[in-house]
């Protein structure tokens, strides 16, 4: 059984219920449950292998693209069940957006890259409107400085740190309301870490994060929830300063204290 | 005797020398074992190496000698007082020489030149007296190859090394052989092209818009504007360039698409496949499919709309047909291609509320972008130079028109046409054939060179 530290009673944004997702006959996700709520950023972590990239999918569907991937249980955005029959699959992923391990940049311009949301889900009526999401996208990413010069080269020019940023910009220009993000982080440089958690920080509040990462460092800079993860059982979840010195299970000590492989 | 006994000869003696050479190197190995060592190669490479020895001298010479012989004997005929009679030179001559030689080979018994009877004895004997001399030196140097290699055979003799250099040889060979063949046709075009040019300019050729070569005319006479090859590329491209391409793209395209990202597995596995059996299909059967099937079919529809020059072989029906045909040259190209777009692009796209349709329009397509022209480049280099599909469907008529009902001619329809013809090789007319051939060669070279280059570029961008 999960072991929930107490909390502070916070509106959530996403609201998991009994959650298992099943490769095939193979189940990489037993019986979890967890809120995610805006004003934190949450971080998953664990081991490898344990099932954390396959949670953070079964939030915005990306399973589904996954032949004889299938989830149980009850996962509510702003408590609308978001696998019930005749849900929006677009609308959702519109609303929960995904970062991933390996910046994955289209082989399009910059200024493309981040207008494409907007676009595919007619967000703006006017060439000037769009130029203005662009444009703010790029700033709340912490990229326009970097790049207002040359919006026509391609994204994927860019060094590994902003390709990663260029991604979150494309992510936030559709407005979503909780991001996913997965290892965001596993691909970079300690200095292009140090700016995408410093834009972590700041988005904090205006969308509900998740972040999953190997670094235990990360999640205690970065997180203020954090979920242990093992075998595919969510083992500990709680505020991440109470996990990290006080964990209640001893794995999640060992884990933490890196006595864990 | 028959010339193949030499040969049957030597590979007999190759198979003795590798059992003996073999059992040989058993020996030998049981005395070195005893001894605590061991040989160097394994017997049987002792084996080849003498086999090997016996038989690239004895082949090589039986090769030589099936080939100088038929001379040397025709040289002994000659030489006979009978021969005297011959008429000096010319057809007859010949005729006689070859009845007499069928006749003492045995091949045939009767005879239409009478004197051809008086030349059957010199043949016999000298065929029987060259044959004995190739086949006992054959047998000869078959014999003392091997004896040279069975004498080298010791327990630390290297026969695995000098099997292998003599199998990379062989190899090399072949490899050569297929590039200086291919030197060789080249090299012969570009001759005959040049003989052609002295005929007709460069210009007129390249840009004439009258063809009406006639290989009976004096060769000089009127050369300067029945060579102008314009109305021949212009078919070729209006046939495969233009139309089938519009016939092969959309499809070949979707087919990908569909293959790629829609069907489950088990319809890849089984469409696939069919999809490719497209191109195993002999051209020929394309092309009388084009020209009893379509051309037809499409004549009545052109007569329908009111096309009242609609004829019953049209440069659609070629164009049509020669699309099917190369649709899984773009298909498989462009099923590459998109495969090779990283599943990351996917992912990122449909993780921002993309639509498959979406994703597959914005970033699958765009990205597979270079690989997809490349596979369309080699699929026109292809269709430019099929030949069956025309010559049976596009008609003969050399010229430039847009009407798709009319017939038309193609560069490669007029190649046959020039080449078949009894025209002589030192007449325009079939010069012609070999500078058409260069055009369409220079061309197809290009279009795969650059499709090759471009593929190249593309795959090291995502490795
Ligand atoms: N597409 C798939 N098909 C089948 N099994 C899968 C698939 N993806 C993941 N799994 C299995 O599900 C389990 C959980 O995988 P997941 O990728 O969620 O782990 P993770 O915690 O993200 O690991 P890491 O830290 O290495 O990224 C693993 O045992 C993995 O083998
Ligand atoms: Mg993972």
């Amino acid at each position: 059984m999960t072991n929930f530290h107490d909390l502070d009673p916070v509106e959530a944004r996403i609201a998991a219920r009994g959650v298992s997702v099943y490769y095939g006959d193979k189940r990489a996700i037993d019986n979890v449950s967890i809120d995610i709520s805006d004003e934190y950023v949450t971080a998953f972590i664990g081991p490898s292998g344990c099932g954390k990239s396959t949670f953070l999918r079964a939030l915005n569907r990306m399973n589904d693209t996954i032949l004889g991937a299938r989830v149980e249980g009850e996962i509510k955005l702003d408590g609308e069940d978001i696998y019930k029959s005749g849900m929006d699959v677009v609308q959702l992923r519109a609303r929960v957006g995904m970062v991933f391990q390996k910046p994955n940049p289209f082989p399009k311009s910059i200024y493309e890259n981040v207008a494409y949301g907007p676009r595919i889900h007619g967000l703006s009526t006017s060439k000037a409107e769009l130029d203005e999401i662009v444009e703010r996208s790029l700033k709340r990413a912490g990229l326009w400085e970097e790049v207002k010069d040359r919006l026509t080269e391609s994204g994927t020019a860019l060094s590994g740190g902003q390709q990663q940023r260029l991604c979150i910009a494309r992510a936030i220009a559709v407005e979503p309301e909780v991001i996913l993000m997965d290892e965001p982080c596993s691909a970079l440089d300690p200095i292009a870490t140090a700016k995408i958690e410093e834009l972590i920080a700041e988005l904090r509040g205006r969308y509900a994060i998740v972040i999953v990462t190997h670094s235990m460092q990360q999640a205690a800079r970065v997180s203020q929830r954090t979920a242990f993860f093992h075998l595919g059982k969510m083992v500990e979840y709680g505020k991440t300063s109470e996990i990290f010195t006080n964990p209640r299970e001893e794995r999640t000590k060992d884990y933490i204290t890196g006595r864990y492989g | 005797m028959s010339p193949a006994i030499p040969i049957l000869l030597a590979l007999a003696l190759g198979l003795i020398g590798w059992l003996a050479a073999r059992g040989r190197a058993w020996a030998l190995r049981k005395q070195v074992r005893a001894a605590g060592k061991d040989l160097h190669s394994l017997p049987n490479y002792h084996g080849w190496y003498v086999a090997l020895w016996i038989l690239v001298p004895a082949l090589l010479f039986a090769v030589v000698w099936a080939a100088t012989s038929p001379g040397l004997v025709l040289a002994h005929v000659l030489a006979d007082p009978a021969a005297a009679k011959l008429p000096a030179f010319g057809f007859e001559r010949d005729a006689i020489l070859s009845e007499a030689r069928a006749l003492a080979s045995g091949s045939t018994d009767a005879v239409f030149n009478q004197s051809a009877r008086a030349l059957v004895e010199p043949f016999r004997e000298g065929m029987q007296r060259y044959a004995l001399i190739g086949t006992l030196v054959t047998v000869l140097l078959g014999l003392s190859g091997g004896i040279f290699a069975f004498l080298r055979l010791r327990p630390d003799f290297t026969a695995r090394t000098r099997v292998e250099r003599a199998v990379m040889a062989g190899l090399l060979l072949a490899s050569l052989a297929a590039i200086f063949t291919t030197a060789g046709i080249v090299g012969s075009l570009v001759f005959e092209t040049f003989r052609f040019f002295q005929f007709v300019s460069p210009l007129d050729f390249l840009l004439g818009t009258h063809w009406g070569p006639d290989s009976m005319a004096a060769p000089t006479h009127g050369v300067e504007n029945s060579y102008g090859a314009l109305p021949l590329f212009w078919g070729t491209a209006f046939i495969g360039a233009i139309i089938a391409m519009l016939v092969a793209i959309p499809l070949g395209l979707m087919s990908a698409i569909f293959l790629t990202q829609y069907a489950t597995p088990t319809v890849r596995r089984w469409m696939k496949p069919l999809l490719e059996i497209l191109a195993g299909v002999p051209t020929v059967v394309y092309g009388y499919f084009a020209a009893l099937t379509v051309a037809p079919l499409i004549r009545d529809l052109g007569h329908a709309i009111g096309v009242t020059s609609a004829s019953s072989e049209s440069v659609l029906a070629a164009g049509v047909v020669m699309g099917i045909m190369i649709i899984p040259f773009v298909s498989s190209m462009a099923d590459d291609s998109i495969a090779a777009v990283p599943q990351a692009m996917r992912d990122g796209s449909l993780a921002m509320g993309a639509t498959k349709s979406e994703t597959i329009r914005r970033v699958l397509l765009p990205a597979a972008l270079p690989g997809i022209v490349a596979g369309i480049m080699l699929a026109v280099s292809r269709a430019i130079g099929e030949t069956m599909i025309v010559v049976m469907a596009a008609g003969a008529t050399a010229r430039i028109t847009a009407n798709p009902f009319e017939s038309m001619t193609t560069v490669t329809y007029q190649i046959v046409a020039m080449l078949t013809g009894e025209g002589s090789f030192d007449h325009p007319a079939t010069l012609s054939a070999f500078a058409l051939g260069m055009v369409l060669f220079l061309v197809t070279l290009t279009l795969n060179f650059i499709a090759l280059s471009v593929v190249k570029r593309f795959r090291e961008a995502y490795d």
